[in-house]
This record gives C-alpha cells, sequence and structure tokens, in this order.
C-alpha cells in the first residue's frame, strides 16, 4: 500500500519539519490516507530525530488517530450525555447489528467504519449521527437502515448492509 | 533554603528537593513503588501521597513529584492518608497479584483483603521500566500506548524492537517481575505469608546470616537490631 | 470580499465602526436571518437558505430582501429557524418547501405564515415574535445575543454592533493594569469549569519573570452535553478574539493559540477565518493601532482526547505531545507552554471580555449573585421541551431554568435529576430544583458548575445507568496515569456494571464509595479529582435506585437490559405488525389484526419495537 516515504515527505515539510509539529503532521497524514500506515510513521519518526516509540505513544493516545485502515466510510454515533439519555446506546447497537462489527470496528469489505465519539456539540437534536461528515439529527432505530443505505448504495454489490 | 513543617517539625530543603526528598533526608519512611532516586520523578502509583495544608482546606499530592515550598504544612501518616494507600496496594496488588515487593508492603500496612477482582497483568504500570530504558539506558524501545483503561506497555507495533539492547535492566527495576511472590492465596490474594511465618533465620535482622543483607529488608524478620538492642541474647516469643 | 484593509489606529477604527454601524441603520431591506450553526446545518438550513434565495431571485427581489446566514441562536429545538425584520417575526422548524410562502405572504404581503410560528409545547399558544416567546423572556443574553446579529464569516458585519471598540479603548486609554483592575472588580470567574477569578489569573501571569508570555484559549469543549464554546465560535469568533487580544495585552503576552476540539469543523473554520481578518484589519500583528503592541495568535486543532480540556495537558498536546496532566506547581502562570508563564482562559470567558470593559466594571459585577458575577450559557438538553443555549444570570433557580425556559419535560413525564458539569459533576434531584445556581451553592450540593451543561433526566433515565455511563467515559479518557485514576475508574465502572446486570452484592456500594473517595483524594489531576463526582452524587441522591438493582434484581426506569423484559399489553395492541417488521430477531408473531406475542426467548431487548409502536402497547419492565 503506501510504502513510499517521499508521499509523507511533503507533509512533514509543509510543517517546517519541526518536532512540535508532530500531532498536526499526524493529523494530515490521517486525513489524507484515513490511517497512519507504518512507513508514514518511520519517515516522520526519521524526518522529526523522534523516537518511534514516541509517536507510538502520541498515535495511540489521541481518537484522532488510527493504526489499521479505516473503512471508506465513517459512521460515528454520539455517544455523548444527551444522546445517551435519549437513547443513542440503542442506535449504536442497531449500527453493530446491521453491520456486523463492534464499535471501533471495519467491516470486512473495508466499507464502513463503525466509531463511536463523545459528543459532537449538536446535544440538543440528539441522538446524533455523522457518516463522513453529514450530520443525521434525531436517529432512531428504524431510521439506522436508510442512513447505511445512502452510503452503501454508491458502492455496486458487495458489502450491502444486512436487509431484513 | 525552603522552611517547611513536616508532622509538626520544622524541616529545611534545599532548592528543587520535592517533599519527598526532604522526608528522606530527615528520615521519614514514605512508602513508594514508582520512584527511584536515578531517575525522574513520575507521580504514577499514588503510594507516597501526604497531606498537605492546614484545618479543613487540606489535600493529597504524591510527595514524589510535590515541589517543597516555602512555608507549606504537611503530614505524612494522618488516617486519610494511610486508608488512601492502603486503597491505592489494593488496586495495584489487583493486577498484579505476583509482586513480592507489592505483597509484603501489603502486610506491612495492613491490608487484609482485595475486594476487585484479579487481572494477572504482573503489572501496575508504574512506568519503572519506560523510565529506565529512556533515561539509563538511552534506547527507547518500550513505552507507553493508548489511554486509560487500555494503558500499556510494549514496544512499536508489539514486536521485537530494534532499539532493545536485551539489557535486562527493564526487568531488573520492575517490582512486580524482580522478585515472585509464590502463593497468593486464590481467596483473597492477599499473601502476606511471608511476614506471618515465623523466620527462617533469625527474628532479628543480623548482619551475619541475612541473605538480604543492604538490599533492605526481605520481611522475614520482624524487627530490628535497634529496636531489640537489650534482649538481643534472648529472642521474646514473636508477637507477644 | 470580507476582508478589511489595515486599520492604523484607535481613531480610525472608530471610524471604521462608525461607518459599518451607519450602513446597518440604514440597511431597509427585509431581512431573513437564518441559523446556520452545525446543528442548523444538520437539520437542513443550508438547504433552506438556498431555496429562500431561489424564491427571490425569481420574483426578482434581490434589491428589497436579503438572506442573512447567522451562527446558532441557542433555540436549537426550533432549528432551523428564520427571523425576519423588520416584520419581527420568528419561524421555526422551517423547510426548503416553505421559501415560496415566506417569500409570498410574510415579504410580500407582510402576513405571518401561521404554521410556521412557535407553538408552546406547554399550553399550546402561539408566538410570532422572538421575545414573545418563554424560552427567550428569562434569558439574558449579554454574550450570546449577537449570534443572531451578525453574519460571523465577515469582520464588518462585527463592526456594525461596535466590535473591536473594547480593544480601541483598551489600547489607547487605558494601561495594562487597569485593564486587569477592571476584569478583577467586574467579579469575572472562569467559565471553564472551577471558576477561578479571571482578573487574578491575569495578574500572576502579568507578574510572572519572564519575557515572552503566552495566553491561550481552551476551546477543547469536552464535556458531552455542552455547546456553548462551539456556538460562540461559529456564530461571534471575534469577539472572543476581540477578548483575548485585550488579555494578551493586558497580561504582556506576545502570542495567543486557540486550542480547539477536531470535532467542531466549523467552529475551526470560522475561528480561522476570524484569525485572518483580524490580521488584515491591523488587530493581530505588528502594532495594533498603532499602540506599540504586538500580538499573534495560531488555531490549533485537537486531536480527540477529553483530558486535554485539562490545562496542562493541553500545553503538553499543543507541544506535540501525549496528553498526560503535569505536576502543578509549577502553575502555567509560571512555567506554562514551553516552560513560559502561560494564562489560559475558557472561550465563554473570553467572551466576557469585551463586554466588561465597554460597559464597565460596576454595571457587570450587579448582574449575578454574591460570589458569581455575570450571566452564564448553560446548554439544555436530554428530556426537555426547548432544547438549546440559555442564558441566564448566576443565582437563577433550576426550576425557573428547566420549566419556564425549558417549558419542562416532554411526553408529560416526571422531571427525575439534572446532570450539571458533565463528567467531573454530579446529578441532583427534584428537591434541589429551588437551589439558586452559582459556583458555591452548585458544588456543596456535590455537583459542579462545569462549562454548563444541563442534561435533563425523567423517569424514563436509570441513574445507575448514568453512572455507569460516565464511568465509562472516563475510565476511557483518563490519561491512565495516575493509578487512583485509571484503575479506580475501571473499577468502579466494574462495580456498577456487575450492578446494572443484576450481579450486584451487598457490600458493593460501601466498596464502591470508599473508592470513590480514594480516587478523588488521590488523583493528581482535575479528571482524577472529580471523576467520582457522578458515582457520590447519584449514590447519595438515588440510593434507592441502587438498591432496587442489586436486592430486588429490578431497574425501575425499564433501562438495564438484564433486568427487565419486554412485553406486548394485548389491552392496547392492535394488531397492525408494526412490531414484528421491525424486529431484528423475528421474535414478534401475530397476525393482522390479532394481538401479537413476543418470544423471550429470542428477544435481545433491543428496543426497536418498543420505538415503533403507536399504540404504547409495548411495556417494559
Ligand atoms: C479533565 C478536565 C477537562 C477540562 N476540560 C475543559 C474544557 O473542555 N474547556 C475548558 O474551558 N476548560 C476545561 N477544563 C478546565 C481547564 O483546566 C481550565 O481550568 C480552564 O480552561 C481555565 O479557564 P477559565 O479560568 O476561563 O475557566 C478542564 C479541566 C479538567 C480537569
Ligand atoms: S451529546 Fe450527542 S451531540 Fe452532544
Ligand atoms: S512514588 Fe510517588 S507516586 Fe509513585
Amino acid at each position: 500500500m503506501h510504502n513510499d516515504p517521499s508521499e509523507f515527505e511533503a507533509i512533514i515539510e509543509r510543517h517546517s519539519s519541526e518536532k512540535q509539529y508532530l500531532i498536526p503532521i499526524l493529523q494530515d497524514i490521517q486525513s489524507q490516507f484515513n490511517y497512519l500506515p507504518p512507513v508514514a510513521l518511520a519517515t516522520v519518526s526519521k524526518q522529526l530525530d523522534i523516537p518511534m516509540i514516541d509517536i507510538i505513544s502520541v498515535a495511540s493516545f489521541y481518537n484522532a488517530f488510527s493504526l489499521t485502515p479505516r473503512g471508506e466510510h465513517v459512521v460515528t454515533v454520539c455517544m455523548g450525555t444527551a444522546c445517551h439519555v435519549r437513547g443513542g446506546p440503542k442506535i449504536l447497537e442497531e449500527f453493530e447489528r446491521r453491520l456486523k462489527v463492534p464499535a471501533g470496528g471495519t467491516t470486512e469489505n473495508k466499507q464502513f467504519t463503525l466509531e463511536t465519539v463523545a459528543c459532537l456539540g449538536c446535544c440538543a437534536i440528539g441522538p446524533v449521527v455523522v457518516v463522513d461528515g453529514d450530520y443525521y439529527a434525531q436517529q432512531t432505530i428504524g431510521k439506522v437502515e436508510s442512513v447505511l443505505k445512502k452510503y452503501a448504495s454508491k458502492e455496486k454489490n458487495n458489502g450491502k448492509p444486512r436487509e431484513n | 533554603m525552603i522552611k517547611m513543617l513536616i508532622n509538626n517539625l520544622e524541616v529545611q530543603a534545599e532548592e528543587g528537593y520535592t517533599i519527598l526528598d526532604t522526608c528522606k533526608f530527615y528520615g521519614l519512611e514514605i512508602p513508594t513503588i514508582c520512584h527511584n532516586d536515578g531517575l525522574s520523578n513520575y507521580g504514577a502509583c499514588r503510594l507516597c501521597l501526604v497531606e498537605i495544608g492546614e484545618g479543613t482546606n487540606t489535600k493529597m499530592v504524591s510527595s514524589c513529584t510535590y515541589p517543597a515550598q516555602e512555608g507549606l504544612v504537611v503530614h505524612t501518616d494522618t488516617r486519610r492518608v494511610l486508608e488512601t494507600r492502603k486503597m491505592m496496594i489494593e488496586l495495584m496488588l489487583s493486577t498484579a497479584p505476583g509482586s513480592k515487593i507489592l505483597q509484603d508492603m501489603a502486610a506491612k500496612m495492613g491490608v487484609k483483603q482485595q475486594r476487585f477482582e484479579l487481572r494477572n497483568e504482573e503489572c501496575m504500570y508504574c512506568g519503572l521500566c519506560v523510565r529506565i530504558c529512556a533515561e539509563q539506558m538511552d534506547a527507547r524501545a518500550i513505552g507507553f500506548q493508548n489511554r486509560g483503561y487500555q494503558r500499556k506497555i510494549s514496544t512499536p507495533f508489539d514486536v521485537k524492537s530494534k532499539e532493545c539492547r536485551l539489557c535486562g535492566a527493564c526487568m531488573y527495576i520492575c517490582p512486580a517481575c524482580q522478585l515472585r511472590c509464590q502463593g497468593p492465596d486464590a481467596e483473597t490474594a492477599i499473601c502476606s505469608g511471608c511476614l506471618d511465618m515465623d523466620p527462617t533465620c533469625v527474628d532479628v535482622y543480623d548482619e551475619l546470616q541475612c541473605w538480604m543483607y543492604d538490599a533492605g529488608e526481605c520481611g522475614t524478620c520482624i524487627r530490628k537490631p535497634s529496636e531489640v538492642a537489650d534482649d538481643i541474647e534472648e529472642p521474646k516469643e514473636k508477637n507477644a | 470580499m470580507a476582508s478589511h484593509a489595515k486599520i492604523n489606529s484607535a481613531e480610525e477604527l472608530k471610524k471604521t465602526v462608525d461607518h459599518h454601524t451607519a450602513l446597518r441603520a440604514a440597511d431597509d431591506r427585509v431581512t431573513l436571518t437564518v441559523s446556520a450553526g452545525t446543528c442548523g446545518q444538520a437539520r437542513g438550513s443550508l438547504d433552506v437558505i438556498a431555496s429562500l434565495e431561489n424564491a427571490i431571485q425569481e420574483k426578482g427581489l434581490q434589491e428589497k430582501v436579503r438572506v442573512k446566514v447567522t451562527g446558532c441562536h441557542g433555540f436549537c429545538e426550533a432549528e432551523p429557524n428564520i427571523i425576519i425584520q423588520p416584520q419581527d417575526l420568528f419561524y421555526q422548524h422551517v423547510t426548503t418547501k416553505d421559501a415560496e410562502a415566506i417569500i409570498q405572504e410574510t415579504v410580500l404581503k407582510d402576513q405571518a405564515v401561521e404554521t410556521l410560528l412557535y407553538k408552546d409545547p406547554v399550553n399550546g399558544q402561539t408566538a410570532s415574535k422572538e421575545s414573545e416567546i418563554p424560552f427567550y423572556t428569562k434569558q439574558n443574553r449579554l454574550v450570546l445575543g449577537d449570534n443572531a446579529l451578525i453574519d460571523p464569516t465577515d469582520i464588518r458585519e462585527y463592526f456594525s454592533i461596535g466590535g473591536y471598540l473594547s480593544l480601541a479603548k483598551s489600547l489607547s486609554d487605558m494601561t495594562p493594569e487597569d485593564v486587569i483592575e477592571t476584569i478583577t472588580a467586574s467579579g469575572l470567574r472562569g467559565r471553564g469549569g472551577a471558576g477561578f477569578p479571571t482578573g487574578k489569573k491575569w495578574d500572576f501571569t502579568r507578574k510572572s519573570k519572564g519575557d515572552v508570555k503566552y495566553i491561550i484559549c481552551n476551546a477543547d469543549e469536552g464535556d458531552p452535553g455542552a455547546y456553548m464554546d462551539r456556538s460562540l465560535l461559529e456564530g461571534n469568533p471575534h469577539r472572543m478574539l476581540e477578548g483575548m487580544i485585550i488579555g494578551g495585552y493586558a497580561i504582556g503576552a506576545s502570542e495567543g493559540y486557540v486550542y480547539i476540539r477536531e470535532e467542531y469543523p466549523l467552529a475551526l473554520k470560522n475561528i480561522t477565518r476570524a484569525v485572518e481578518q483580524a490580521h488584515e484589519a491591523g488587530l493581530l500583528g505588528e502594532n495594533i493601532l498603532g499602540s506599540g503592541f504586538s500580538f499573534n495568535v495560531k488555531v490549533y486543532k485537537g486531536a480527540g482526547a477529553f483530558v486535554c480540556g485539562e490545562e496542562t495537558a493541553l500545553m503538553q498536546s499543543i507541544e506535540g505531545k501525549v496528553g498526560v496532566p503535569r505536576q502543578r506547581p509549577p502553575f502555567p502562570a509560571v512555567k506554562g507552554l514551553w516552560k513560559k508563564p502561560t494564562n489560559i482562559n475558557n472561550v465563554e470567558t473570553w467572551a466576557n471580555v469585551p463586554l466588561i470593559l465597554d460597559r464597565g466594571s460596576d454595571w457587570y459585577a450587579q448582574i449575578g449573585t454574591e460570589s458569581s458575577k455575570g450571566t452564564k450559557i448553560f446548554s439544555l438538553v436530554g428530556k426537555i421541551n426547548n432544547t438549546g443555549l440559555v442564558e441566564v444570570p448566576m443565582g437563577i433557580t433550576l426550576r425557573e431554568i428547566i420549566y419556564d425556559i425549558g417549558g419542562g419535560i416532554p411526553d408529560g413525564r416526571e422531571f427525575k435529576a439534572v446532570q450539571t458539569g458533565g463528567p467531573s459533576g454530579g446529578c441532583l434531584p427534584k428537591e434541589k430544583l429551588d437551589l439558586p445556581i452559582d459556583y458555591q451553592s452548585l458544588m456543596q450540593a456535590g455537583s459542579i458548575m462545569g462549562s454548563g451543561g444541563m442534561i435533563v433526566m425523567d423517569d424514563k433515565t436509570c441513574m445507575v445507568d448514568v453512572a455507569k455511563y460516565f464511568l465509562n467515559f472516563l475510565r476511557d479518557e483518563s490519561c491512565g496515569k495516575c493509578l487512583s485514576c485509571r484503575e479506580g475508574t475501571q473499577r468502579m465502572w466494574e462495580i456498577v456494571r456487575n450492578i446494572t446486570e443484576g450481579q450486584g452484592k451487598e457490600g458493593d456500594l460501601v466498596l464502591l464509595e470508599t473508592l470513590a473517595h480514594a480516587v478523588k483524594d488521590a488523583s493528581m489531576c482535575g479528571l482524577g479529582q472529580t471523576a467520582a463526582n457522578p458515582v457520590l452524587s447519584t449514590l447519595r441522591y438515588f440510593n434507592d435506585e441502587y438498591l432496587a438493582h442489586i436486592k430486588d434484581k429490578k431497574c425501575p426506569a425499564g433501562v438495564c437490559k438484564d433486568l427487565v423484559e419486554y412485553f406486548i399489553i394485548p389491552d392496547k395492541c392492535t394488531g397492525c405488525m408494526v412490531c414484528a417488521r421491525v424486529c431484528p430477531q423475528d421474535a414478534i408473531t401475530g397476525e393482522k389484526q390479532q394481538v401479537h406475542i413476543l418470544d423471550q426467548e429470542k428477544c435481545i431487548k433491543c428496543g426497536a419495537c418498543y420505538e415503533a409502536c403507536k399504540f404504547d402497547a409495548i411495556l417494559v419492565e
């Protein structure tokens, strides 16, 4: 996959190869490649002269980073307090059932990654779900299927969410 | 010089001292796990807690990281301190029941029960190994990963690290794998066996016979020479 | 377009402001103000804007009507909403289909579209003006109010409501000490959680030795259920920025950071743009307004960690490290970011600063209570009719907020508790409804002000489940360094989880309480020190509910899956088959118009039938 260090060097240089910009650099790599490829980490380690273990510590500490490739679509279900009392966990369970992955997981066909977030700041219209940056307000168990369909249908046929 | 009050005793500390440094200087014993004089101060195990402040306005801080400050009022042995330390030991033992160092401390502090479900991780995440690897061995082969309850200590990607020279420093300093406790009782998981046992050598610390001479107490003898200076010829009944 | 040429002096700024204020006053077009913060957008406000603009174009009304896009006005329940001037009408739940009618009826004929007017959920009365809606009448929107007036992407809009005049005043007429004195005298306390007196904090940092000093705006807003900082940054970023520049001047800092969480993309965009515009206008950079004071601001995006809202962890994060809090002392005022004296304040705190300098500390100090001055923005969410952001003077009672402003609990259910202060706060019961809220009173009641989240819970909320929820949050969000916090929250979670699963034992509650106190006492940073609050407060006020779980193995609220079962009430079941269709397990069977049967063996208690049934025929017990 992404094995060419030069792919990442440009990003690092954009941040003037300075140690203090480790997190912004990782953020840029994450947003471009959807995860942090090992080669990227090795390149960052070399260019910024930061021991690999320190980079791993940072990358595994923050939610923003993932060390394994994410799916094509990222489904984020809010697990904030306001969404929780309005039934957020039931929505998450329904996603888990339909996608057949636990929260944090990626479907086998790499189409969806299911994630949770502590609050999206839209608490008034919860439970909230965000798919690839699109917000879905006041979700119910019944609406889950149609939300997923929107994204699954962009694909040809493989990896449709479960139909009832 | 910084002047402070520790256990109502006026003491002086040098600039840059922590509360723990000061206590040690004055011979006050404070239990520690994650602290080591050769390494940076860390403050993870919370065993070295002391209470600072006066009246109703007191709080607990880790003495190994809290700087000595002019006019500070410190208590090292209040009930609150002792009870909280016991809870810390109980928590540490719940993930590293095989650590002899912890088991001995537990026995000494009077921890009698283990109320949490055991997870035999043989680690209390004190970070001594991480610090010795980075600070003394200059290797940085291992480090902390993840956060919260998923925190762990490992090498990058959990495979053998290029940086690791197999020096063994991490194992040398580890309070969980250095000395292994042979058999905590499954029921309670608090062993305290060594301390309750009749001494295998003598019940008085003896420089000649003790195999742990100079290395600190092994926990088998209950009294020190200073405490029994007069009756050393005639050891009394234990616990009498 | 939205930028402004460099302004070189306080005089010039005053002229600019006068110019834009006059323009605003002279504008006699019909204005359709659409709120389009993140929550408005989630409800489709961008589409509404597009269709309104279309309709205007079609009718050729571009000269007479304009659509103004603003941030969130606070009444999120009513999103997308529109305020129409000069008719002074407030429309709620507007959809694209309504655009025609709005132009046709309201703009052209000055008539209200009845169906879009606000209807009180309690008494069914309609209100046509914003000022008549009970949600707004008891509020005092000193900080939040401007959100409805301006397009946040245009600095000239901020000028048109007197923006940056407080900065001009500080730089030209006041010494840094004067500014600090004004803030101190106003009694402003930090809005980020602990309520530390802001003037005092500034003074510490000003007096701290060092030639380089920093200030930081904490926009990490990690408390789930609180979103006032997002709304302020989305809807009025220049105001916060003005506060920061004034703060930089008072403290003697040369650089400021805005640390904003990545979950807020729109707020990030708007504050970044605001910084650029302020730069172009000469309000940031070298020699601001010719005063000799130079100041720059960098925007820094968080990477998703609740603990990074803690000030020292936040600084670690800016330095590119793992967000593990540092030992204090030394305090940030002495040794903060890059080991330099640093002053950190919350978004709302900074946003109050221009107001205080504009109207004076005496005026500000007469709002609120003895110990807590000014207004506070709360996010009123959860099981409440009027959800949204409310700004009220300190000292108002919970009852006023929840019933008068919030319109009470939906569906005729009963109020059970209100959670304030996020994961560091606690749950307050019915008996505390008449508590006048300020920093002290909430603390005494076992909760905290926190950043102002207020999550209302009804009798269908299980308080043990809520405690479990927060512990689960904290065990994951703890940085993991202190044993007490990492292992303590994990163990408390295990105990509470066991209770909710019907595995609770006698003695669990004693252990839970002992452990909770130890975690509180032994942890280094604020996260651990307050991590026990959700547990302790629920133990204190809802002990019966814990006991019901432990002794009777029952969840009175019907939430804890392992302790409840789903039933079909035969009398109420109409045999509509909806529940049978939605059941993922095919656990419900039955013919059309026959009472359905639920197979307990197959039921996984997902709640789909309960949600789908329109006849309340599903019972959870
Ligand atoms: C775990 C934890 C999380 C915090 N999160 C935030 C936050 O999201 N936003 C914030 O402004 N302050 C937060 N704080 C408080 C900050 O540490 C700090 O006190 C505050 O930013 C100071 O600003 P103020 O004086 O204006 O309130 C948090 C504190 C702790 C202990
Ligand atoms: S709690 Fe879900 S958006 Fe805030
Ligand atoms: S010895 Fe001080 S916290 Fe571990």
